[in-house]
């Protein structure tokens, strides 16, 4: 999966669990939480929707990967590459 | 023969919860939306937990704990609940103070506290700023070892009317005195000073109705007047509930039931490694309160004297004497017709804080007596705010520890739930036993309606883990059998 795939997904679930957050001009080198209004219960809600979309489990210590939308993509894309049927 | 609330209950649920307090009810709801299929008990007929009501002859309505909450709960209600139920919330404007110390009215937010700490209490402006910081800065991970009482010190030293000002609010909103760790009044504060307080407009029967419909809607198997006699457990792992004589299998419990009760009633603390049952039966209760429900006769009406009243005739802030039976520190809660709309009744609920001890061993006439003190010292405390309230009440009567503990089978009616230790056992309990989880109000943090929302979900994310990683399949065979 592309890096552009996956940070549509992650930016598509912080709309559904953030819906206040003005998605239209997020930096991917920045930390989500330095420029979006998001808390720790939001990054938790992200947590939740990737295993019930995706099957795709964050264990708790790796939470801070999940920094911004570079980290997301550096972390998830072998996650999700998993997924893809051989 | 009563009725047997689980007759026709499956016999197996991916999780079960026990108890429908906030924490309980909305970790079902999380869970369900993520596609478990979850049974929710609760042992009393009304939904709720402490978030709960009562109706009396006369058209009269009570809300418990109603009075008031942060704003971060429109947030948690529209991404865990419905936006109808965020649609509700409103702000409530009229926060009185009033003391020996000190008379005035607040908006509780961080902009009018700091008027008056700079105006009224003359405190320097970057004194006041660095103290907001300090106290939004606090987190569940920092050193513990601060008490409120040295945070104060630090910022405001010697000034007790500084430390009434910033403390009782907080004291009656989770009953944490000034010898907790300061973290959990930094946390607590920081929450309210960010926007004011604020209520459910429509009452509190109106929001567990609304939420009972959601968790139908998502699936959840609601049972109410079921009370769970034993959480099973075989090789370290949890099996099923027992309850009404019957046994029903599942992948998790949820126990939003007291942290204690949990452990040392419905599993056995035999299931348990003894150091962890140490930690666990040194874990404090904490108090727990009396109040008085006072109803205005149909027809009546109150002037608009403000919304939550912070009122005391003691001379300074002391917590030992916030829970006293002669206590004169107390919150009135005003209900005018507004907060249901349509209705034209009024009703006042006092508060304050009081001690398990002091109330549950009285013979049954010294009891009935202290109640009617309690209820009288309270009509004469505000009679000051409105006079001859007597001629317009047609309802009164009070709630103590012991009421508390009759309807919510809490320990020792402890309607703050645990002090802060309580937190890391029942944070613990799935590392004792696999696929055992604890919500509900401890550690002091995690207890008024906020608290109890946002760790349902919190935990409810563990227990959504641990389904997916110990069995992924579980679930759906049996589902399909």
């Amino acid at each position: 999966m592309g890096d552009l795939n996956v940070k549509k997904i992650i930016l598509d679930i912080i709309s559904i669990v953030a819906p206040d957050a003005d998605l239209s001009d997020v930096k991917s080198d920045v930390r989500l939480r330095d420029q979006l209004e998001m808390d720790s219960m939001d990054f938790l809600d992200i947590v939740m929707e990737l295993r019930k979309r995706y099957k795709i489990e964050v264990p708790k210590e790796d939470y801070p990967k999940l920094a911004s939308l570079d980290s997301c993509v550096e972390y998830l894309s072998p996650k999700f590459a998993a997924l893809t049927p051989a | 023969m009563a009725r047997d609330r689980l007759a026709d209950a499956k016999d197996y649920y991916d999780v079960i919860v026990i108890g429908s307090g906030l924490a309980g009810m909305t970790g079902a709801n999380k869970l369900a939306k993520a596609g478990r299929s979850v049974l929710l008990l609760e042992q009393h007929y009304n939904f709720g937990g402490m978030a709960t009501w009562f109706k009396r002859p006369g058209g009269h309505i009570f809300d418990i704990s109603l009075h008031g909450f942060p704003v971060g709960m429109i947030k948690s209600c529209r991404k865990y609940w419905t936006q109808e139920i965020a649609d509700s919330i409103v702000q409530l404007k009229g926060v009185r103070f009033d003391n020996p110390q000190f008379s005035f009215q607040t908006t509780f937010d961080r902009v009018d506290f700091t008027s008056k700490l700079v105006d009224h209490f003359g405190i320097a402006p970057q004194t006041v700023e660095d103290f907001f910081n300090a106290a939004r800065a606090m987190d569940f991970y920092d050193d513990q070892a601060m008490t409120t009482r040295e945070l104060f010190e630090k910022f405001f030293p010697g000034r007790t009317d500084v430390v009434r000002f910033l403390m009782e609010p907080i004291a009656y909103a989770n009953g944490s005195t000034l010898d907790d760790p300061a973290i959990t009044y930094g946390i607590v504060f920081s929450n309210f000073m960010s926007k004011g307080v604020y209520i459910f407009r429509g009452g509190t029967d109106k929001l567990i109705f609304m939420m009972k419909n959601a968790l139908k809607q998502n699936g959840v198997d609601l049972r109410h007047s079921v009370c769970v006699d034993r959480i099973c457990v075989e090789g370290g792992r949890v099996t099923g509930i027992e309850a009404n004589g019957r046994t029903i299998a599942c992948g998790a419990v949820l126990s939003n039931a007291n942290i204690k009760t949990t452990i040392e009633k419905m599993v056995g603390e035999d299931k348990f490694k003894d150091d962890f049952i140490a930690e666990a039966k040194a874990v404090r209760l904490n108090n727990s309160s009396c109040q008085v429900y006072m109803g205005i006769r149909k027809g009546e009406t109150l002037d608009n004297i403000g919304d939550l009243l912070f009122t005391s005739v003691d001379p300074e802030f002391d917590s030992v004497r916030l829970c006293a039976k002669d206590v004169t520190s107390r919150t009135f809660s005003m209900y005018y017709p507004d907060i249901r709309p349509g209705s034209d009744r009024y009703a006042i609920v006092s508060s304050t804080n009081a001690n398990w001890d002091d109330w549950a061993y009285l013979s049954d006439e010294d009891y009935a007596n202290e109640k009617e003190h309690l209820i009288k010292t309270t009509l004469d405390a505000l009679e000051k705010y409105i006079p001859d309230v007597r001629s317009k009440i047609n309802h009164v009567e009070a709630a103590t520890p012991k009421t508390f503990h009759h309807y919510t089978l809490q320990a020792q009616g402890a309607t703050f739930g645990t002090k802060f230790e309580g937190l890391q056992v029942s944070m613990d309990l799935p590392k004792q036993i696999g696929g055992l989880f604890h919500a509900g109000s401890v550690g002091i943090i995690m207890s008024g309606w906020l608290g109890a929302i946002n760790y349902g979900v919190i935990v409810a994310n563990e227990v959504d883990s641990f389904m997916h990683t110990s069995e992924p399949s579980h679930s759906k065979e049996r589902a399909a059998s």
